[in-house]
């Protein structure tokens, strides 16, 4: 028997968006370009993790088998997680940390703060909180954008070179499958195609200042709702679940 | 057999346990200047505390349900609980009138205004805790812990934390 359902999926998927990019994030702990940025990224870091948290723990209540919120992020393994493909990617340079950064957190504000209005109640209350803290990570990655797009021609170049290489992997960001479609008439999810005109309010601005150019090819990769990741996720996952799966269910 | 308290007479002497907890990232502050502390129950002798978080991923609030447990253990009480609550979800807003002095005192601008929508690259007037100048300006949105930004005063040249706006 299985409890695999539409609002357990759903919520699995925003807690593995969260988790993962929110890993991503700790990697710069004591390897950022400055300490304030050292101090910023690993904060954004404990913001994800701890939206990752609740999310885990409610998505655990909801499958009533009995995996909490560390089993789910430490006992399963990348076929089962349900990212989209964008938070996997590799750090590269900072430049490609802020772009990713800015392409997620321009997405995830305003999704979070439709979804404040969830008919389901505590989908809504970790959605208003997890609003709040992404509004600082959508300034704080487009004020980066600009120093980098706007600063010197290395600095625009790899910022150029950043945005061009992620692009690929937005689209999936706003896809909908039949297991959310359900949600949204109920709802209970958030449409995501209604969420892109929002996306780009704050992204064209943003990157006309910086002197970026948005991309314009309009292939998407995708596969990572349905569990199809890239090579990277699986070393996200050695790294992440080590202990747990050498020593399971070890505490302090 | 009769009991010695009553539930409301249990309730008052958990709340006074539970609300002399303080903000280990912050001691100047209990949780109720923070606006931590949400409720107290007691249900025929049995506590249960509820605590909502600052921010989703505050690594002092596990600190502080270990600390509310054991003020209320101290207190006298078996096998407190304390829960969770996400909503409605913290603001700045919740931190007392006498949280925002304390924190002033201890050096920490309190967070200023209203919490709510800003524009996204609108500058927060903050003052300097140290001198009251209005002459600052940010360094870094993000501090020592995730509620700070840091901060600089050009008046008086001193460096400080500022407790953010969310």
């Amino acid at each position: 028997m299985t409890n695999d359902t539409p609002l357990f999926l759903h919520t699995l998927r925003l807690a593995d968006d969260a988790l993962v990019l929110g890993h991503r994030l700790s990697e710069w702990c004591g390897h950022a370009p400055v300490l304030e940025e050292d101090l910023a990224l690993g904060n954004m870091a404990l913001d994800l993790i701890g939206q990752a948290r609740s999310l885990y723990a409610y998505a655990g209540q909801l499958e009533a088998r009995g995996r909490d919120e560390d089993t789910l992020a430490y006992r399963r393994d990348a076929g089962e997680y349900r990212n989209v493909l964008l938070v996997e990617q590799p750090n590269g340079d900072f430049a490609v940390t802020i772009l990713r950064q800015l392409l997620y957190a321009a997405c995830a504000h305003p999704y979070f703060e439709a979804l404040t209005s969830s008919k389901d109640a505590t989908l809504g209350a970790i959605a208003a909180k997890s609003a709040k803290e992404l509004a600082y990570h959508v300034r704080h990655a487009g004020e980066w954008t600009i120093r980098l797009g706007d600063g010197t021609e290395e600095s625009h170049r790899r910022a150029q070179q950043a945005l061009d290489d992620l692009w690929p992997y937005t689209g999936e960001m706003f896809e909908t499958d039949d297991i959310e479609r359900a949600l949204i008439e109920a709802g209970v999810a958030v449409d995501r195609a209604g969420v892109r005109p929002r996306w780009q309010r704050t992204l064209v601005p943003i990157l006309a200042e910086a002197n970026l150019q948005l991309p314009a090819g309009d292939w998407m990769q995708s596969g990572g709702r349905a569990g199809r990741h890239s090579e990277h996720l699986g070393h996200i996952l050695a790294e992440l679940q080590f202990l747990q799966r050498a020593y399971p269910g070890a505490r302090w | 057999m009769t009991r010695a308290f009553s539930d409301s007479d249990l309730r008052s002497r958990a709340w006074a346990a539970a609300s002399a907890v303080v903000d280990p990232e912050i001691p100047v502050l209990t949780i109720v200047d923070l606006g931590v502390l949400r409720d107290v129950r007691v249900e025929d002798g049995a506590v249960e505390v509820f605590i909502t978080p600052t921010y989703s991923g505050c690594p002092a609030m596990d600190m502080i349900a270990i600390e509310v447990g054991l003020a209320l253990e101290q207190a006298g009480f078996r096998a407190p609980k304390v829960t969770r609550v996400l909503s409605p979800a913290w603001t700045t807003d919740w931190i007392t009138e006498e949280g925002k002095a304390k924190l002033e005192r201890f050096g920490i601008a309190p967070p200023n205004g209203k919490a709510g929508r800003r524009a996204l690259f609108g500058q927060e007037r903050v003052t300097c805790p140290q001198c009251g100048s209005q002459e600052t300006s940010r360094i870094s949105e993000f501090g020592s812990t995730p509620c700070k930004a840091l901060y600089r005063c050009t008046a008086c040249a001193e460096p400080f934390d500022y407790f953010k706006c969310i």
